[in-house]
């Protein structure tokens, strides 16, 4: 079991939260650029106000293969807005003092690796990125990537899923920071009515072999989730739901509002 | 010697190929790789494999040499490996038959795969109705359009097809939703992926049930010309139609081996799908290889007047081989494939695949640098009864 990292705003939020065992982290995702990527200025400010112990600003990609509907017209409208990931890196750079809660980059690789890792890397040190995530860089390809992430300070979120097996926990365990990130079920990404049968499960097997904070998605939408949740993870993961919640107040003018209260109730 | 052409155990071609996969993907992805390799080293499964591929299938398909055609195109010897002449009418066949095969040995009992020109559909079917799999294809709305007969025919022989609207609504998005039902249901389901390309092992594993093609038509021609063909040319889309002959003559290093993309309405961004023309490496589907993307790294789309060749990714070994100067490749507009398919249909009674035309047509150009008597092996994939209705529109 490696050492968990004491540094660094991930590390501080889940130590906070494990300070206050009544506490259930809420991470929040949202696609970068849906509508635009000035109007995600004002849901990131209103995600904060709101609560949110952890952003995760997802990079939109025309080829998203792991999230459902939901994620996908995100994508889609954010990609038609002209969103690319040097333009979310300049947005959380320019709002990084404004925001308190750490933030997350979640992405595909291929962009990514069109930047360049390195540049990448720099860019992310430059705006302030507390964690990275990407979706289809398992462990067997993430080893350089994850070296140059922690030389500047950045942690590399590793996904576990209930096809994890005990071995590829233990190495997941091992090379991760910043948090872990299970999957509760098998699927894209997409709200649900209920929590997945095995989700209790899946972390009490991470438990074992790790002591990094556990974060858990993939079907959450109600604040009944988000306590259950917290029963035995550190934080539950919100995505397609509050995504949900800003393609139906697009242009509104009340759309940062909406934001806010959706959140505010998730943590009721 | 070539030297073997393995990937290596992370399933890399070189600086080509790996595995970018969701996490949920890699356990089952671990258990097709040890299914494999397991079935390939079992001499029942290769048995069982060996006599579909005869008495089913239809092999060996004939190689055919095509004077005709060679007197027009001028002073070469043209040999045709009749692919179009397998059972379903096209290649895809070999690979079809092979993977159900294996999903049946690994207990799997629905199986998934995409579709473009609805050949690597057709012959998915095909093998679930043989071995008894549900089936269903997942295919594009505008390839449904544009080639409605096999969506018929996949009906009939009873797999669902689903329609994807998701993005440019051809092959790439029919991988997409694919993968994301393999993510949901990889417990029972086994996914059939149709090309030489995704995440390891299936770009090994499309190869090698590829293969016979090569291994064929490298007897074939000794026998009926006395001597290996100068050169070996073949379509690429995804790339398994020309891995597998491709593969029969790599360690013949006289033996020119040239893969023919398509150019498309002109190499400008969205209006061909010539990879090694317009691309840069990147990861698409699982597997870093040549890939047409935006400054941003999106994944921009494609067109060719070909549903088959339509697709904005290589499969990574022709990426490799290529870097290692062992293939080549050029690329042919929609027009010269039209008039290929019709040249071929004129002068030898055969009406191609328009994948398969595009390797027709890249002829006239690759004869300007042969000697007299050079003999050209061209891979005739499939046939063209699906395309019909495509050209008679193009060449309203």
């Amino acid at each position: 079991m490696n050492e968990v990292r004491t540094q660094g705003r991930l590390a501080e939020t889940f130590a906070r939260l494990r300070q206050q065992p009544s506490a259930t982290g809420l991470v929040t995702y949202i696609t970068a650029g849906d509508p635009d990527l000035e109007r995600t200025e004002g849901i990131l400010l209103a995600l904060d106000r709101a609560g949110a112990d952890v952003i995760e600003v997802g990079v939109p990609f025309s080829d998203p293969l792991a999230d459902g509907p939901v994620i996908q017209r995100a994508t889609e409208r954010a990609l038609a807005s002209g969103t690319t990931l040097p333009g979310v890196l300049d947005l959380v750079g320019r709002l990084r003092a404004e925001l308190r809660p750490p933030i997350v980059i979640f992405s595909y690789v291929n962009p990514i690796l069109r930047l360049g890792p390195e540049q990448f890397a720099d860019r992310c040190r430059g705006a302030g990125v507390d964690g990275v995530l990407v979706l289809d860089l398992p462990i067997e390809e993430a080893g350089d990537f994850r070296t140059l992430l922690a030389s500047r300070g950045i942690d590399t979120i590793l996904l576990l899923s209930p096809t994890t097996t005990d071995d590829r926990l233990r190495r997941a365990a091992a090379l991760g920071s910043g948090f872990l990130y299970a999957i509760s079920r098998l699927g894209v990404t997409g709200a649900r009515e209920t929590l997945a049968d095995g989700a209790e499960e899946m972390v009490r097997r991470i438990r074992t072999v790790s002591a990094l904070p556990i974060a858990l998605g993939f079907g959450i939408s109600k604040p009944e989730h988000v306590r259950e949740v917290g029963k035995w993870a550190d934080a539950a993961v919100v995505g397609s739901a509050l995504v949900s919640v800003i393609a139906e107040a697009g242009a509104s003018s009340d759309l940062n509002a909406r934001v806010e209260e959706y959140v505010r109730w998730l943590k009721s | 010697m070539f030297g073997r052409r393995d990937p290596d155990a992370r399933g890399y071609f070189g600086a080509y190929g790996g595995r970018f996969v969701p996490e949920t993907l890699v356990a089952p992805i671990e258990e097709l790789e040890a299914g494999y390799f397991a079935a390939r080293a079992d001499q029942a499964f290769r048995d069982e494999l060996d006599r579909l591929l005869r008495h089913y299938a239809g092999r060996p398909t004939p190689l055919y040499e095509a004077r005709r055609l060679a007197e027009c195109v001028g002073r070469v010897r043209i040999f045709l490996k009749r692919e179009d002449l397998a059972h379903t009418g096209a290649h895809k066949i070999n690979n079809a038959l092979g993977q159900a095969l294996l999903a049946k040995r690994m207990g799997k009992r629905r199986v998934v795969a995409e579709t473009g020109a609805g050949q690597h559909g057709v012959a998915t079917a095909t093998a679930c109705a043989l071995l008894g799999l549900e089936c269903l294809v997942y295919m594009g709305a505008e390839d449904m359009r544009r080639q409605a007969l096999n969506v018929v025919r996949m009906q009939l022989l009873g797999a669902e097809v689903r329609r994807v609207d998701s993005g440019s609504c051809t092959l790439k998005d029919a991988i997409n939703e694919a993968m994301r039902d393999w993510v949901t249901n990889v417990t029972d389901t086994y996914y059939l992926l149709g090309s030489a390309l995704g995440p390891h092992p299936y770009p090994l594993m499309v190869r090698e049930f590829q293969a016979v093609i090569g291994r064929e038509a490298r007897a074939q021609i000794l026998e009926q010309s006395g001597r290996l063909p100068d050169v070996v040319v073949a379509c690429v889309g995804g790339g398994s139609n020309a891995i597998g002959i491709f593969d029969g003559f790599m360690d013949d290093a006289g033996v020119r081996l040239v893969g023919v993309e398509a150019g498309g309405e002109r190499i400008a961004p969205g209006r061909h799908a010539a990879r090694f023309a317009g691309g840069t490496t990147g990861v698409l589907h699982g597997t870093r290889t040549y890939v047409l993307q935006d400054a941003a790294g999106n994944i921009e789309l494609t067109h060719s007047i070909s549903a088959g060749l339509d697709y904005a990714a290589i499969g990574p070994e022709h990426a490799w081989l290529r870097d290692l100067g062992r293939t080549e490749y050029a690329h042919v507009s929609d027009a010269e494939a039209l008039e290929g398919f019709q040249t071929l249909a004129r002068l030898e009674g055969i009406l191609p695949a328009l994948e398969s035309a595009h390797a027709i047509a890249h002829l006239p150009q690759l004869v300007r640098d042969l000697p007299a008597g050079a003999q050209i092996l061209v891979n005739l994939s499939g046939r063209g009864d699906k395309d019909v209705q495509t050209v008679m529109e193009a060449l309203r």
